[in-house]
């Protein structure tokens, strides 16, 4: 036993292939007598010292290829394990394929069962890996993507259904509605997000004073620097900042619970008991952003003009006073209200997205991290996009 | 193989000393021993909570003891340098009661994985032998290119066992290997172990709740109960016992003896 602990540790040590080279020789030894080969297997056929092994034999079998009969004499072969008794079985199945003869003799008894088990691998071919050519794979590829595109978007209108649904039947029968589930949600997704939407706003809104500042200065025109910030901030930073945030911090967690729940057969379970999932797991937590979503947007667009107004201030010298009678003056009130209008379907958006995609979830721990991700990236991407479809319809109605 | 030295002694080749392991003030298993023999297949039961799965995982290293010493091929595992400790566990081999697959890996990859570790071998030879283990294990190279998801229970713990024998270990560890299977899977897993045992010489230290594994495979059983292995021996021993949780566990309702008092192991 210490021996071999010790052999493998030479061999680990001395990196394997150079050490166990010089051993190599002593495995298998060759001598021809006549037509015959004979081969006589040494000392330990083991794990440690395949990589030789299988050089030795596969040089063999290039270097006698019309060899009639072949004796293979294991009787000095110490020990033997699973890789040595295939690699031996490999040996005498590349010689018999050309019809010769291979015989095997001296073999210990203990090692019998082992390469008699051995003989019984069939080796079928290994399915192929590849999904045949590049180009047909390619174009597989780009058409699978597509078709994916689709039917994400189709599972999402379906999602919005199930929980239009899912609402009605909650309000026919009110007592139904989980209301303490939201309440919880809404502590995780509003509550505790407050400090660090305030935080990131805040900057946000100092940033853009700054900038507007330094450049505006140019033109003598500082003053305008407040209109820019009120409009910015308030029609769609502070709502795209807040969607941004919530989709990463609270879509991503949707996603990942309801994945695991659903790894975990959990959602199985619900149904099993005549619940349905969409009303229990996913309603209270779409409600919960769709109520959490415009109050952080209110908080955020408020710590943004204040960030801003801080910066006018301290560093552009536009003093409080004027900072507020120029922002009366700049913005009125459909300006606050095209943002806050907004807040509630991004909210919406985000709240499917992270939906679908935790359900979309397959057994394995990979599958949850490409569902999480997908989650934050589609509901990024589909809030910019709302975004954009949002001010066209307020330019058309004149808001 | 070398089920007994010539002398008749039988070499020990896991020894656990006084083992402690607790968990805060709840301590589970209290100054515990047990020997393991090469080439037996030993049954460990006890009741569910007992601490079996804690032990084997206590001697594989995954949880750390408060006391006691365990003994591996002679190496002590608790005062051996990190290499020796490597040395040994690439002599081992475990089967999680779950299979405990890389779901991001495909079958073939995760019978590849240990040994792409430890071992420079060529792909071809790498790709022969993982579908020599699965031929070994029952399963065939169709499975090759499945992901874990992909698999029913039965292929799991067949696919995990070709991994935890994908090294040619000396020992394995088996957790609750037939748990989840049908009668026939699990009978058929049994012959597995046993078949592979012979082959392979291994030697098979297996967690089981399973009346009927222990009675077909196990040479041995070793009875954890209060903290203690308080009973080690073949079966006939078992049944002979008289100790109240021995008598209800072997000779209770859904055992064997308990309605087929004719069978072959009281005989």
């Amino acid at each position: 036993m210490v021996n071999r602990i010790a052999c493998f540790q030479v061999f680990s040590s001395l990196g394997g292939r150079s050490a166990v080279g010089s051993v190599s020789e002593t495995l298998l030894e060759e001598t021809m007598q006549g037509d015959r080969l004979v081969l006589s297997g040494r000392g330990a056929w083991l794990a440690v010292a395949a990589h030789d092994l299988e050089a030795t034999i596969e040089s063999l079998i290039k270097k006698y290829p019309s060899v009639k009969t072949v004796a293979i004499d294991m009787s000095q072969v110490e020990r033997l394990d699973t890789f040595g008794a295939w690699l031996l079985e490999r040996l005498v199945r590349a010689f018999t394929r050309d019809g010769s003869k291979a015989e095997v003799t001296g073999l210990k008894d203990d090692y019998r069962a082992l390469t008699e088990e051995v003989r019984k691998v069939k080796l079928e071919d290994i399915p192929p890996r590849t999904h045949g050519q590049t180009l047909a794979y390619a174009l597989n590829a780009i058409g699978e993507n597509i078709a994916a595109i689709g039917q994400s978007f189709a599972a999402m209108v379906n999602m919005l259904g199930a929980l239009v649904v899912a609402l009605v039947r909650v309000l026919s029968r009110p007592r139904s509605f989980r209301l303490t589930s939201m309440i919880h949600q809404l502590d995780n997704v509003a509550w505790r997000a407050v400090p660090i939407v305030l935080l990131i706003t805040f900057l946000i809104g100092c940033i853009i004073a700054q900038q507007g500042l330094f450049h505006f200065r140019k033109f003598g025109a500082d003053v305008y620097v407040v209109d820019m910030v009120g409009i910015l901030v308030l029609r769609e930073l502070g709502v795209l900042i807040v969607c941004i945030m919530v989709a990463g911090r609270s879509g991503s967690a949707y996603t990942a619970e309801l994945g695991s729940m659903k790894m975990r057969e959990e959602i199985d379970a619900l149904r099993t008991m005549g619940f349905d999932p969409i009303e229990v797991l996913i309603l209270p937590r779409v409600l919960a952003l769709i109520i959490g979503v415009p109050i952080l947007t209110f908080l955020g667009s408020m710590a943004a003009l204040y960030g801003g107004g801080l910066v006018c201030w301290l560093y552009g010298g536009i003093d409080p006073d004027i900072f507020l009678s120029r922002l009366k003056e700049a913005i009125a009130l459909n300006t606050f209200q095209v943002g806050m209008i907004k807040a509630p379907f991004m909210a919406l958006v985000i709240g499917v997205v992270a939906s679908v995609e935790g359900l979309a979830v397959k057994g394995s721990a990979e599958s949850l991290g490409r569902q999480t991700t997908a989650s934050v990236v589609e509901s990024i991407f589909l809030v910019i996009v709302m975004d954009g479809i949002f001010a066209i319809f307020f330019a058309s109605i004149g808001m | 193989m070398a089920q007994a030295s010539s002398n008749g002694q039988r070499e020990v080749v896991i020894e656990a000393r006084g083992i402690v392991v607790g968990f805060g003030s709840h301590i589970v298993l209290d100054h515990t021993d047990l020997d393991v023999y090469r080439g037996e297949i030993l049954g460990f039961v006890g009741g569910s909570g007992a601490g079996k799965s804690v032990l084997m995982r206590t001697i594989i290293g995954l949880i750390p003891k408060r006391a006691g010493t365990i003994k591996v091929f002679g190496v002590n595992m608790g005062e051996a340098s990190d290499v020796e400790r490597r040395a040994v566990e690439r002599r081992w081999g475990v089967l999680f009661q779950q299979g405990a697959l890389f779901s991001s890996l495909t079958v073939m990859e995760n019978l590849q994985f240990p040994v792409r570790e430890y071992l420079d071998l060529s792909q071809r030879l790498l790709d022969d032998l993982a579908v020599a283990k699965l031929e070994m294990v029952g399963l065939d190279a169709s499975v090759c290119n499945k992901f874990p998801s992909e698999l029913s229970g039965g292929m799991t713990k067949r696919v995990a066992l070709a991994r935890a024998l994908a090294l040619d270990p000396e020992i394995v560890f088996l957790d609750e290997p037939t748990s989840g299977l049908d009668p026939i899977g699990a009978g058929d897993f049994d012959t597995l172990i046993a078949t592979l045992q012979r082959t392979l010489g291994l030697t098979v230290f297996m967690v089981t709740h399973d009346l009927d594994s222990l009675h077909t495979v196990c040479d041995r059983i070793a009875v954890l109960a209060e903290g203690k292995v308080i009973a080690a021996g073949p079966m006939d021993t078992m049944l002979k016992s008289e100790h109240p949780w021995l008598k209800s566990y072997f000779r209770g309702k859904r055992s064997r003896a308990g309605y087929q008092p004719q069978g072959k192991a009281v005989t």
